[in-house]
């Protein structure tokens, strides 16, 4: 909390240096984790579609099961410090909170009208905190669904809170599409507003 | 490489099929190349640690310390969950890296179980013998690497029991176990001594079909199903960890449930 109020005092910083280490890591971590998360889904499709082989990582299952329970340290130990320090600084609460379904309305009919305003880079308008919150909620569910996935009889009772061992693979599953659809929303504005994208480097 | 001696009621004719079809390439690396996201990720590090013998090792470390973190988090005493009859999976898959009609036919008549390293008595057992073991019966999820699962119901002894008969070393590390076309596996000796590690000799209280691994199966409900051989006619007791066919070429070690 203090780091963060002293660097404040001397320059107006928008994004403290552990969240843009925790942003880049994950950024790592989670490319890692969808690319050899499809080339396992691939193995046993949960639908009628498999996942080109030339966007997957780690070439065959075995593969592809290493570079995820690699990755997977990376991504929970990662995610865990930044979650921490969200709650525990106050970041969490001073950014995304409060969601007010009257204002993510409005802004979302701002936005797809290309009329919402991004030059407060400090401040997340209703949508972005919904985003924002909606995908540390995915984040967090899929790090459970796939432990339950992993350990259905160590951890039997986290998988029966999946509805079993089958369930718990669409909750994976559907945890993952939801974070490469807020990625794909991600990626695109930080492109269109390539300043967000330098604040996230920089940190201003 | 592979001895091809000859193991009493396998047919000698038979030959372990590659798995090659299933992997990209022949090569043991293979698995590291033709991926498209490797390019990004040598992008996103700003560095060639990915394409290469590093990254490989590194995987495997990761992959061994994994090993570690499942032995600790192995509970000796915690039970796989078990099922009613009605949840049994109609037809339970037959699963190999080979077609069903290439599975191992082997002898029951003349068929010997045989038991090496650290064990006082390494007589070999008949099926009698074997049938004439206590039995227990277990309803519980196979879980195949994959990632699908399938329910069903199998019959034997406790692989426990059976270390306590033959005098077995139970401080040994692994259970080696060998199978007729040539499969193997090794597993760690908490898991050989948990309750519902089973040498299975029925399916759905009928003696074992050739597809589920007649005349004998180790189930070992807390693994994934590549570490629950078929076709067994060997086991050793041992300090040295002998791999098997799939570890061997990349899958986890310990692959716990």
């Amino acid at each position: 909390m203090t780091a963060e109020t002293m660097t404040l005092s001397v320059a107006p910083t928008i994004h403290p240096r552990w969240v843009r280490i925790c942003h880049w890591v994950n950024a790592l971590a989670i490319l890692v984790m969808i690319g050899s998360g499809w080339q396992i889904y691939n193995a046993s499709p949960l639908f009628g579609f498999t996942f080109p082989p030339d966007i997957t990582l780690g070439g065959w299952l075995a593969g592809a099961l290493l570079w995820h329970f690699a990755a997977m340290w990376l991504f929970v130990v990662n995610g865990i410090v930044y979650v921490t320090l969200g709650i525990f600084t106050g970041r969490f609460r001073k950014k995304l909170l409060p969601i007010r379904p009257a204002e993510v309305v409005s802004d979302l009919k701002a936005a797809l009208t290309l009329r919402l305003a991004h030059d407060d880079l400090s401040h997340y308008n209703a949508v972005q905190k919904l985003l924002y919150s909606g995908v540390i909620i995915a984040g967090i569910l899929i790090v459970l669904s796939g432990l339950s996935i992993w350990k259905p009889v160590q951890f039997q009772e986290l998988t029966a809170l999946f509805g079993g061992y089958d369930t718990a693979r669409y909750v994976h599953f559907f945890a993952m599409a939801t974070i490469v659809a807020f990625l794909a929303v991600h990626i695109a504005l930080a492109l269109i507003v390539p300043k967000s994208l330098r604040a996230m480097v920089t940190g201003r | 490489m592979r001895q091809r001696k000859v193991i009493p009621g396998v047919d000698p004719k038979l030959l372990i099929k590659d798995a090659a079809n299933l992997m990209p390439e022949a090569s043991r690396r293979g698995f590291l190349r033709g991926a498209a996201g490797l390019g990004a990720l040598a992008f996103l590090t700003g560095c060639d640690i990915i394409d290469g013998e590093s990254a490989e090792s590194v995987l495997r470390k990761v992959s061994e310390f994994n090993d570690g973190v499942q032995a600790t988090i192995f509970n000796g005493t915690k039970l796989a969950p078990t099922y009613p009859e009605s949840a049994i999976t109609k037809p339970f898959p037959f699963n190999a890296y080979y077609d069903e009609d290439e599975a191992p036919e082997v002898n029951g008549e003349n068929y010997k179980f045989e038991v090496a390293g650290l064990v006082d008595n390494k007589k070999s057992w008949t099926l009698e013998d074997l049938y004439a073991l206590p039995e227990v019966s277990q309803i519980t999820r196979h879980v195949c690497v994959e990632g699908w699962s399938a329910i069903g119901s199998w019959q034997g002894t406790t692989l426990s029991e059976f270390l306590k008969r033959v005098g077995a070393d139970t401080r040994a590390k692994y259970v080696w176990f060998k199978c007729a076309e040539g499969y193997t596996n090794t597993i760690d000796m908490p898991t050989a001594l948990h309750p519902q590690t089973q040498m299975t000799f029925k399916f759905a209280n009928r003696i074992l079909p050739r597809a589920y691994g007649f005349p004998m199966k180790v189930r070992i409900p807390t693994k994934l199903g590549f570490k629950n051989p078929k076709y067994v006619v060997a086991m050793e007791v041992t300090n040295t960890d002998k791999g098997g066919y799939w570890e061997d070429k990349g899958y986890n070690w310990f692959s716990g449930l």
